[in-house]
């Protein structure tokens, strides 16, 4: 039980975040995104990401922050077998899956949707 | 005839001889829904893109305002337009269809006062018989253009306002039956530094302000003088920062001072702080304002429509929001 209420808290504080960067910031939200993507790949480079989904499971998995952990994730695990070089071809490795989607997805739902503006 | 630094005075008074007002499905729920001429169900209008259906409520505006006077297309001598697409394609494009000589304008929202203001101008100084003037404007192309697209699903802070879909056209003419132009003032820029795209109202207050005191200053006029002042697109927010700014300069506003952003859409409809758009001041003053002078209930009206004269472009760049104001006089006149 405990891993939700965690889930819950932790997922939510980082919407919070996001929304402050809105409201109080004055971000676009765009530049929102990117903000949480390079501080999930930031918190990962010092290795506390993973840590934070141990606790926190969902709360901390599906926000986009957990897109930059993935970055950073699958570009060290490049590295570590191919070197330097490893760093450009790792980066998007662990994240292909997510990206293939949206762009399918998003396809498949214009063949059925008319866009709203 | 020029009056004061920035108005012109119309000796020979042209006339309003009929209007077109078309809008789309969120403006039929409102309640200005009876002075639309054509209402739509579908903001496609059985279009395939957006910037199209703006075309046609354009092109069906003029194709209203020409039958109601009982005059063919080719009596129209020039078609004055103006939009909010890239290159004012709306008007460009239903220009094409109408045939008339063009003339494509440019002032954000304020384009409806503007169009009203120059073709007067010709009218007056029998440039012409007959002009049609006039705007459109689509709230999803604009959204698409100006802000993020609806499926992005941003978010909109509690300023930010709602684009009119709708178009609305005077047809003018030497003589005739109908509410006549009597006078305008010719808006300055004014940029108070605001950047924000979702607060317009409160970037182009201070040029509504600007004209407004132009225009009582250059016609030795006051507020009283007239049965009502509206201006264009202001919404709640710049509605109330324009009646402070007017009271700090010494101009007491009355209650004869509306603002269409606030007229077109009810309290339960989700607009936020009101509408914006360039179709929003001239659908409510072609239709709504125009329908309550023909019924006797105002006689001199003064409308300042409001344009901010930003590119997607400069947004981007972080530039402010220029703004302008154009005000015209339409006045029923006892012939």
């Amino acid at each position: 039980m405990q891993i939700y209420f965690w889930a819950f808290v932790v997922g939510g504080l980082i919407c919070v975040i996001g929304q402050l960067l809105f409201d109080v910031a004055k971000l676009t939200p765009a530049h929102t995104m990117s903000t949480l993507v390079v501080l999930g790949a930031v918190l990962d480079g010092f290795g506390l990401y993973e840590p934070l989904i141990d606790f926190a499971g969902a709360g901390a998995s599906v926000p986009i922050t957990s897109f930059g952990n993935a970055l950073v994730h699958g570009a060290m695990a490049e590295a570590e077998q191919h070197g330097i070089v490893g760093i450009i071809t790792g980066i998007f490795e662990v994240t292909s899956a997510g990206i293939s989607a949206a762009i399918i997805f998003g396809f498949l739902g214009s063949l059925v949707f008319r866009p709203k503006g | 005839m020029l009056r004061g630094h920035q108005s012109w005075e119309f000796a020979n008074k042209p006339v309003i001889l009929s209007t077109g007002v078309v809008g789309g499905p969120f403006e039929a729920r409102g309640p200005l829904a009876n002075d639309f001429d054509i209402l739509h169900g579908d903001k496609w209008l059985g279009q395939d893109s957006f910037e199209k259906a703006e075309k046609k409520l354009l092109e069906q505006a003029c194709e209203k305002a020409i039958e109601k006077a009982g005059l063919n297309k080719e009596d129209i001598q020039f078609f004055l337009a103006g939009d909010l697409m890239n290159q004012i394609i709306t008007s460009s494009f239903a220009a094409r269809t109408l045939g008339s000589p063009y003339l494509g304008l440019f002032g954000a929202c304020s384009t409806s006062m503007e169009g009203l203001a120059l073709g007067s101008m010709i009218i007056n100084s029998m440039g012409a018989n007959y002009i049609i003037c006039g705007t459109a404007s689509h709230n999803s192309s604009a959204e698409k253009q100006f802000r993020y697209p609806t499926e992005y699903g941003g978010q909109k802070p509690p300023t930010a306002q709602w684009t009119v879909t709708g178009a609305g056209v005077a047809l003018l003419g030497k003589e005739g039956s109908g509410p006549r132009v009597t006078a305008a003032t010719i808006g300055r820029v004014v940029d108070m530094g605001i950047s924000d795209p979702f607060n317009m109202g409160a970037a182009m207050a201070p040029a509504a302000v600007d004209t407004l005191q132009a225009h009582f200053r250059d016609f030795e006029r006051s507020p009283t003088d007239y049965d009502l002042i509206a201006t264009g697109d202001l919404g709640k927010i710049g509605y109330q920062i324009t009646k402070d700014l007017l009271a700090k300069h010494g101009i007491q506003m009355g209650d004869q001072y509306v603002d269409c952003g606030m007229l077109i859409y009810s309290e339960d409809q989700p607009v936020i702080a009101g509408a914006s758009g360039a179709a929003c001041s001239a659908t409510v003053t072609y239709g709504h304002i125009l329908n309550r002078m023909q019924r006797g209930e105002l006689n001199k009206v003064l409308i300042v429509a409001t344009g901010a004269l930003l590119s997607p472009l400069s947004f981007q760049q972080k530039e402010s929001i220029p703004c302008i104001a154009h005000g015209v006089v339409i006045e029923n006149i006892p012939s």
